[in-house]
């Protein structure tokens, strides 16, 4: 799996990642500079990374999401290339217009930084079929604007479409209120787009995914996608 | 010429931050704050003297970055 994970200034999460995916692909990702205006040739899969990019400065993500780079990112998802983001990440996917909706303030104002438990609501896509569909997994998360939310028609589509891949939920899997750390509408955590190659999720699975920092949960996501692209090449 | 950017949350969007502030004033003993919305302002300084050249550039800075018009509204005011 060739893989490129996109720096931007201010990103603080881009190395967690790129040791997970060198972890799990075997495979070192290229790091691509804001400023660059192109992907290394033959790349998988890119990744933009958790952080605060450009101080979170006007909103979460505006200004990441209009640096030269993003042309790349936004040619490598229409063609149908798999794009991750995470946490900023998605944020910055959502400004890009990549995906649609917005991440809010969270609905409590405060920064979130614990693990939460997720639902993963469908396997059968690149990023989930190392999980079984309804299967909970624990990862964290970090952040103080990740309350999803979008027009009504927008969400119905979502749902109508199955594109939302993880919820909040409690460890049992149930939909509570007191488990969706963020206030998100449906408890989203993670939708793909239109095509369901560009995945954008708030939480962390870059985190847990070595038994020495206490859990693995988030290994399937990343070992998901080098099986994908196994079976595409 | 001067230029004012106001970008406001779309009626229907929660604003969290807006609440904080509402519930503050009211603890203020400030009486009679019905509700409160947190927007921003941009005071831009537009070259030229074409009012509505300014208003055009204006607009489509507000489009493309200053506002996200998913959750967002905004007004552009060239003051001369």
């Amino acid at each position: 799996m060739k893989a490129a994970v996109v720096v931007f200034p201010g990103i603080n999460r881009e190395r967690d990642m790129a040791r997970t995916l060198a972890l799990v692909s075997g495979v070192a990702p290229a790091m691509v500079w804001h400023a660059d205006t192109a992907l290394p040739p033959g790349t998988d899969l890119v990744v933009i990374p958790g952080g605060f990019s450009y101080g979170d400065y006007l909103r979460c993500g505006a200004i990441a999401a209009r640096s030269p780079i993003m042309e790349a990112v936004r040619a490598h998802a229409a063609k149908g290339g798999l794009t991750l983001g995470v946490c900023n990440g998605f944020q910055i996917l959502c400004e890009a217009g990549l995906l649609p909706g917005v991440l809010m303030r969270n609905a409590r104002l405060r920064f979130i930084c614990r693990d939460v438990y997720l639902r993963v609501e469908h396997s059968d896509s690149p990023f989930t079929r190392g999980y079984n569909a309804g299967q909970v997994i624990r990862v964290p998360v970090a952040h103080g604007e990740g309350n999803y939310i979008a027009d009504a028609d927008t969400i119905v589509r979502l749902e109508g479409e199955g594109r939302v891949l993880f919820r909040y939920c409690s460890p049992e899997g149930d939909l509570d209120p007191a488990w969706n750390v963020n206030g998100a509408t449906n408890a989203i955590a993670g939708i793909v787009g239109e095509r369901g190659n560009v995945l954008g999720m708030m939480p962390h699975p870059e985190n847990h995914v070595e038994a020495a920092l206490g859990a693995t949960d988030g290994r399937g996501l990343f070992a998901g996608l080098v099986e994908a692209l196994k079976r595409a090449a | 010429m001067k230029a004012r950017v106001t970008v406001t949350l779309k009626t229907g969007i929660l604003d969290p931050q807006g609440k904080a502030i509402e519930g503050a004033l009211r603890s203020l003993g400030l009486a009679g704050v019905a509700s409160v919305r947190q927007g921003k302002v941009f005071d831009i300084e537009i070259e030229g003297s074409d009012p509505a050249k300014a208003e055009a550039l204006l607009k489509q800075a507000a489009d493309r970055l200053l506002a996200n018009t998913v959750i967002e509204n905004y007004r552009v005011d060239v003051l001369g």
